[in-house]
């Protein structure tokens, strides 16, 4: 297993190094810079300002110390918030995307599987179609209209839940985990449907079935192992795409996340500040990828001692 | 008074294209420590007869229309799910037929075999425990102990099987539905499970319903049989009776089915013409992970330092069990694995070693016939198509002369000429392999490998390939390496034999020599191994 996971994270290097480099060289080749703001800054200042931040000298210059300056782990200062360093920014946003992404992957995990494991044991049946339709919604309702739509009925109409903020008042982070939510939910939901489809018409379920268990062993201690191994296997990707992909949602309902720095530092041209996040998530999405093929594997009995014995 | 009486069974499957009656009217009784089989090809509705009465067909779209099945005095098809759940694994238990598929791949053995002890029994994990390592015991796995908490991929196919009866008797049942247990293994791991299964009737006075395919198997351990055609027994009756005065003339092609006897012809005409040979193979050596320089204990020697010689218009057959390296014998021929070391010649010309490219023209002389036709042939290819392309490919039809040579070539395999526009899943077994033949001797090669053509086949299907087989490479002068694990097959059809096992060469000679007098301990063992028809009387 050790030899399994060294081996991965050294895959790991060229693609954050080509992620890194692709980021690089097309934000620099955008239109305007950091600093060419509606409001026009003296040359002289501009001159300056570019000096500081190393923007005078030449393009691949500039690119060697990034990298210098990234595997000593410094992302560098932020170009449109003066005296803050991108380390700083992400550190203060993380906590509040973190727990959103969190909170948004059980839910996606607890209500998906349920869902598809219920719509799989009665295929083509009411109880089939109805959670899978419902899913179908979840897939194509995007959350900057999901959210809305869910602060409009269940904030404004049934006053059930706060529609804004985060760990100011109690329930305020109900609504945003659900919108978040509901797109993997609903994609899990068809995973699991699809696994467990897949393993009940397995030989090895009829044999338990042969052998008198009542039908509730049967699903959960013979079929869930092997019908949730594609789920296993999207959750890691998924946490990642919770983490990089909840601007939207940090935006409707005002949280003080990651994903707005990332947006606005984007519109701002804030070199370093795109270039942290990105990478920041490029790394985010290897790192989980990685558990959750660990944990498809390690579920495997057979792969599990395959990879342990190339170890030993 | 019978253990199961089965009367009148109707089972019926609705379909989107009409009622299929899988079961018709059949009636059958087993009685305690007796073995009834229900011998039938594949699709004629022997399992469904056994799973109905398990509630282990699906429903919709399967349903019961009529009958009454009492066992022990309650009839099982009105009983209610929960009612039956307490009789399958309790009282009734079932052995599948490929034990790989058939136990969990992740629970370990241990925690499958217990099932039937917690859930029947209530007794305690610890106590389960003791029993199952006693029955693994029993049934002949060594080590059982150490072995309890494996995992199904780490046993070999005859000792999974092996697992798969210690689970079904675990909770002592009476009845015990065998479901071709032994297709799925090799000749002598079957003779060993089949024994195992004989001992374990005899102690525990067990009833048998033994479902197979294979008459020779069936008339060894049944006492009486059944034959089932499309959902209904032809033939029912004490076993001397149905093998010896077969009435339908159903069980009679069947029985005159099976390969039981020398090839056709006098078997001593190859070996009176010295013609050079075809194929000269000498030392060859193809193993994986691993070289003669860099071996370790990932290294596999499929094939061992195996010297023979094929002449023309031969057809040598190889018999081995599965992993003895026959497959890969052939697949190096053909090239397309690596060969380690060693010389292949062709026609006098060395194949080792060439690129990709030299080996062109050769392709077309040396074609290969797959086990599977399904498999082996492209689903999105109509049969024209799949016999055109290797003419055109080499260059052997113009755009004229396809179309006669390819409704040529159907009619040397047999296939009706109006089938040419037809897709692979739209034929049978039987007639896709047809196909798969037609696409071998398209190209007129001199050298066929065929492996394990007719293993997929029913038997009367089995006879006719092999009788289209022996016909074309008269016709076509072919000369052919016939890779099986059927020794009746390999008699029948070939004119000499090489026996492998463990990658090695370790016996060859003129069939009928090798069949009457085997040198080796091993090809003694095999063909000890092999169902015959008359084993019944000993």
């Amino acid at each position: 297993m050790g030899k399994f996971v060294l081996h991965r994270l050294l895959q790991a290097i060229p693609v954050l190094l080509v992620v890194i480099t692709a980021t690089f060289f097309l934000v620099r080749s955008a239109p305007g810079g950091p600093f060419s703001a509606e409001k026009a800054v003296p040359p002289a200042v501009l001159k300056a300002l570019e000096a500081r931040y190393q923007l005078d000298q030449p393009v691949l210059n500039q690119y060697f110390s990034y990298l210098g300056d990234l595997a000593a782990g410094d992302l560098g200062p932020s170009f449109r918030f003066p005296g803050r360093s991108v380390n700083e920014m992400i550190y203060a946003g993380l906590p509040a995307t973190a727990e959103l992404g969190l909170y948004a992957l059980l839910i996606s995990m607890l209500l998906g599987t349920t869902a598809g494991v219920i719509a799989a044991l009665k295929p083509n049946t009411a109880q089939d179609y109805i959670p899978m339709s419902t899913a179908m919604i979840g897939i194509c309702l995007p959350s900057f209209l999901l959210g809305p739509l869910m602060m409009l009925v269940f904030g404004i109409w049934l006053e059930w839940v706060p529609i804004s903020g985060w760990g100011n008042i109690p329930g305020d982070k109900i609504l945003p985990a659900l919108t978040l939510a509901s797109g993997y939910t609903a994609y899990v939901a068809r995973l699991s449907r699809g696994g467990m489809l897949e393993v009940m018409s397995q030989d090895y379920i009829r044999t338990a079935r042969a052998k008198g268990l009542p039908e509730w062993i049967v699903v959960i201690k013979h079929g869930l192992r092997g019908g949730l191994i594609p789920v296993v296997a999207f959750a890691g990707p998924a946490f990642a795409g919770l983490l990089s992909g909840s601007f939207v949602v940090e935006t409707i309902f005002q949280i003080p996340g990651l994903g707005r720095f990332y947006v606005q530092a984007a519109f701002n041209r804030d070199y370093t500040m795109i270039m942290g996040t990105t990478v920041f998530f490029a790394a985010l999405i290897i790192l989980f990828n990685l558990l959750s093929d660990i944990l498809a594997v390690w579920l495997n009995p057979k792969l599990r001692q395959q990879t342990n014995g190339d170890s030993g | 008074m019978a253990l199961l009486e089965v009367d009148n069974l109707s089972i019926w499957f609705h379909t989107r294209n009409g009622v299929v009656k899988a079961i018709d009217s059949v009636s059958f009784s087993v009685a305690e420590g007796e073995t009834l089989a229900i011998v039938g090809e594949s699709g004629s509705g022997k399992s469904v007869c056994c799973y109905s009465l398990l509630g282990l067909i699906p429903s919709p779209p399967g349903n019961i229309e009529s009958g009454t099945a009492i066992f022990d005095g309650r009839d099982l098809l009105t009983l209610s799910e929960r009612e039956l759940r307490k009789v399958r694994g309790s009282k009734i238990a079932t052995i599948f037929q490929d034990p790989m598929t058939s136990l969990n791949p992740y629970l370990t053995i241990g925690e499958q075999l217990i099932e039937p002890l917690l859930y029947h029994r209530a007794m305690s994990r610890k106590d389960a425990r003791g029993r199952a390592i006693q029955l693994l015991d029993e049934v002949g796995i060594p080590g059982a102990k150490q072995r309890f908490d494996s995992y199904a991929h780490e046993f070999s196919g005859g000792m999974r099987q092996r697992v798969m009866i210690a689970m079904a008797l675990i909770a002592e049942p009476r009845l015990l539905i065998a479901d071709e247990p032994t297709t799925a293994l090799d000749v002598t791991i079957q003779a060993q499970t089949l024994q195992l299964i004989a001992d374990l009737q005899k102690q525990r006075n067990l009833a048998v319903i033994f479902i197979s395919h294979d008459l020779a198997v069936v008339a060894g351990i049944a006492d009486r049989v059944a034959v089932m055609k499309d959902g209904q027994f032809v033939e029912y009756g004490p076993t001397e009776a149905v093998f010896d005065r077969a009435q339908h003339p159903y069980t009679q092609s069947l029985l005159a089915a099976i390969p039981g006897g020398a090839k056709p012809g006098s078997p001593a005409t190859s070996s009176s013409s010295p013609d050079s040979p075809l194929i000269e193979i000498s030392h060859l050596k193809t193993w994986f992970n691993g070289t003669e320089e860099t071996t370790s204990n990932a290294t596999v020697k499929a094939v061992d330092d195996v010297s023979l010689s094929i002449t023309k218009n031969e057809i040598l057959g190889i018999v081995g069990e599965s992993g003895s390296g026959k497959s890969t014998l052939g697949r190096s021929i053909l090239q397309l694995v690596k060969t380690t070391s060693g010389s292949i010649k062709f026609d006098g010309e060395e194949l080792c070693g060439l690129t990709p490219h030299q080996l062109i023209p050769y392709r077309r002389r040396i074609q290969m016939i797959f086990q599977d036709p399904y498999a082996s042939l492209n689903p999105r290819m109509t049969v024209f198509d799949a016999l055109a392309e290797p003419l055109r490919y080499h260059g052997l039809a113009t755009r004229k002369t396809v179309l006669p040579q390819v409704l040529n070539l159907m009619d040397d395999v047999g296939l009706a000429a109006s089938a040419m526009r037809k897709y692979p899943h739209e034929f049978s077994g039987g007639q896709r392999q047809r196909i798969a033949i037609g696409r071998a001797i398209a190209t007129k090669p001199e050298f066929i490998v065929a492996d394990e053509p007719v293993s997929a086949l029913d038997v009367t299907i089995q006879a006719q390939i092999l009788e289209l087989i022996l016909r074309l490479v008269e016709k076509h002068n072919l000369t052919m390496l016939f890779i099986s694990h059927d020794l009746s097959v390999v008699r029948y059809i070939c004119d000499r034999v090489a026996v492998m096992h463990g990658g090695e060469l370790i016996e060859s000679g003129a069939t009928e020599t090798l069949w009457h007098h085997p040198q080796t301990p091993y090809a003694q063992s095999l063909l000890a191994a092999v169902p015959r028809l008359s084993s019944r009387s000993s």
